[in-house]
């Protein structure tokens, strides 16, 4: 099935476009995880422009977290208040990372920023990831005993001043913390064309602390407003949304999160995380190895 | 009408030169060229179009008429910037970069024989016949070494993205009088206005040329969108997000119920 893109200004198989959302909305309903690290190195793999490819990614990871938070919003996983801290944070830190975007563009250093950027978030988050749920596999399966509840929050985190009550996420903390931490989220956000789940999920558990049941409804949440506010962005300065590639992104992962969120429901959340791991710590490898080897093409074109 | 009768003039005088140039026995032959598609509709499910490019070359004394024959199909220039990737310390990055002021979008050399068996090469440099000949007219100064690598790699880069094309034996000759071209575009061309110049050749000197326009051009909903996302970017980007949203709640609603 032949599509022709009208602002990336090429044709392209349309089941191919929308398998792959499909692929990204079953990451997102089962990890909370927008996909846009998945589906923007794979639409630039297959021959779709860089910026195209990031600014439609945003466009549909919105579509695929509304059905996502919708679903975690009627069992009551999503902190509204967290959320909304954190979305405030995103604004402002999608601000600085746009600033720091056509900095970094300028001197022509962008690729290699982003790939370094994804190289190391994706394998220190994905190495921590690992670690945790491999531990937490092994207590249950060598004693059989169900592990202690012993979720903590970072000494620093315990530090802030000014705290609120975050009854869902079971939390009585400072509210900058989240605001920092969404501030920090929103920059890489901007920079690497992602919704940022990925960071987030892990940072919640390790870093806030916050109970599980409400990391993936309220990373979700954070993930919708980011990315619509990226997809501003996109449409106002690069002109590079597709609605068309958006579209068949769409139709593709919002039926996936659907689909991933039942998964969900059914899978012990321990062998989540290790699958989340290890496609997290896939990634990273792959493009490690991308930033050492000599590049398919080593000349780019930019309009000027 | 007014605007027409200058054309029409032009058209009267045209004429009446060809009918000289005949009437005295002029050696110069004339080529009339003709292309299949004055305009390429891009719309959706465009994958890629072929255009034929025909005619014929009139030689009015009539003597010799073995003319080998050369087409340039070039797409509207583009000023870009080529950036070129090193390895610095153990990973490739952007390095050096130079600036081209004319690159074409597109560029497509077809002839009846391979071009150095027709032309020499100061000829071939002349009227660009081939992809080593394109005036991409560098911006600022930089050695003639780095030009050559930085043109180099853009020749190589678009030819495989079949943007640049070099089409031996791509023109039919046919009783030394009639030609025809097949020249293809691929689906990720650049939209605007191409000309297709064509050219007689006989003992390595060009006799004759004549130009060809086509323009390619988005129809319908493909150019509703691209203007749309041009002009009303604001609109644009609040339909995308709105469309986004729309599917997103519908597919809940829908797998909710059933």
């Amino acid at each position: 099935m032949d599509v022709y893109l009208p602002i990336a200004n090429l044709s392209v198989n349309g089941l191919v476009i929308v398998a792959l959302g499909a692929l990204t909305g079953i990451l997102s309903g089962l990890f909370g995880v927008g996909g846009g690290f998945l589906t923007t190195p794979l639409l630039i793999f297959y021959g779709i422009p860089p910026t195209v490819a990031a600014a439609s990614a945003a466009t549909q990871v919105t579509g695929a977290s509304v059905s996502g938070v919708l679903a975690h919003n009627r069992r009551g996983g999503v902190d509204y208040r967290m959320g909304g801290v954190l979305v405030v944070g995103g604004i402002v830190g999608a601000l600085i990372g746009a600033a720091l975007f056509s900095f970094f563009q300028s001197i022509g250093q962008i690729d290699v920023v982003i790939n370094i950027l994804y190289v190391f978030m994706l394998g220190s988050i994905g190495a921590l990831m690992m670690r945790e749920a491999l531990a937490a596999l092994n207590i249950r399966q060598s004693k059989g005993l169900k592990r202690a509840a012993k979720r903590r929050h970072h000494p620093l985190v315990a530090a802030l001043p000014y705290r609120w009550r975050f009854y869902r996420s079971g939390l009585y903390i400072s509210p900058l913390a989240p605001l920092i931490l969404g501030t920090g989220v929103g920059i890489l956000t901007m920079l690497m064309g992602v919704g940022g789940g990925f960071m987030l999920v892990p940072a919640m558990l390790y870093i806030l602390g916050m109970s599980g049941k409400v990391v993936v409804g309220t990373s979700l949440f954070n993930i919708l407003f980011v990315t619509m506010a990226s997809t501003m962005t996109h449409a106002l300065t690069t002109k590079a949304v597709d609605l068309v590639l958006a579209a068949l992104l769409l139709v593709g992962s919002v039926l996936g999160a659907q689909f991933g969120t039942r998964i969900a429901l059914k899978l012990k959340p321990d062998w989540l995380r290790l699958a989340l791991a290890t496609i997290v710590l896939l990634v990273a490898l792959r493009m490690l190895f991308g930033l050492s080897i000599q590049p398919d093409e080593v000349y780019s074109v930019i309009n000027l | 009408m007014t605007l027409a009768a200058p054309w029409r003039f032009a058209f009267a005088l045209a004429c009446l030169f060809a009918l000289c140039g005949q009437s005295n026995g002029s050696p110069d032959p004339v080529l009339v060229p003709e292309v299949s598609q004055k305009e390429v509709q891009v719309r959706q499910g465009f994958t890629g179009t072929e255009l034929l490019l025909f005619g014929a070359v009139i030689d009015p004394s009539g003597r010799e008429k073995d003319f080998d024959v050369i087409v340039v199909l070039k797409g509207p220039t583009q000023s870009i910037r080529l950036r070129e990737k090193r390895q610095i310390g153990g990973i490739w990055m952007n390095a050096e970069s130079t600036a081209f002021r004319s690159a074409p979008s597109y560029f497509a050399v077809a002839s009846s024989r391979p071009i150095d068996q027709i032309v020499d090469e100061k000829t071939a440099a002349i009227f660009e016949f081939g992809t080593e000949f394109i005036q991409l007219s560098p911006a600022g100064s930089i050695d003639p070494e780095e030009q050559a690598r930085f043109r180099a790699g853009l020749v190589d880069l678009r030819e495989r993205q079949g943007l640049y094309r070099t089409i031996e034996d791509g023109v039919q000759v046919r009783e030394g009088v009639l030609y025809q071209a097949r020249i293809g575009l691929p689906s990720n061309v650049q939209t605007g206005q191409y000309t297709a110049e064509t050219f007689a050749v006989r003992d390595g000197r060009v006799l004759a040329s004549a130009v060809a326009e086509v323009s390619v051009r988005k129809v319908g909903f493909e150019r509703f969108v691209e203007v749309f996302a041009d002009r009303e970017p604001l609109f644009y980007g609040l339909v995308a997000i709105a469309l986004s949203l729309f599917m997103g709640w519908l597919a809940g609603r829908l797998f909710n119920r059933s």
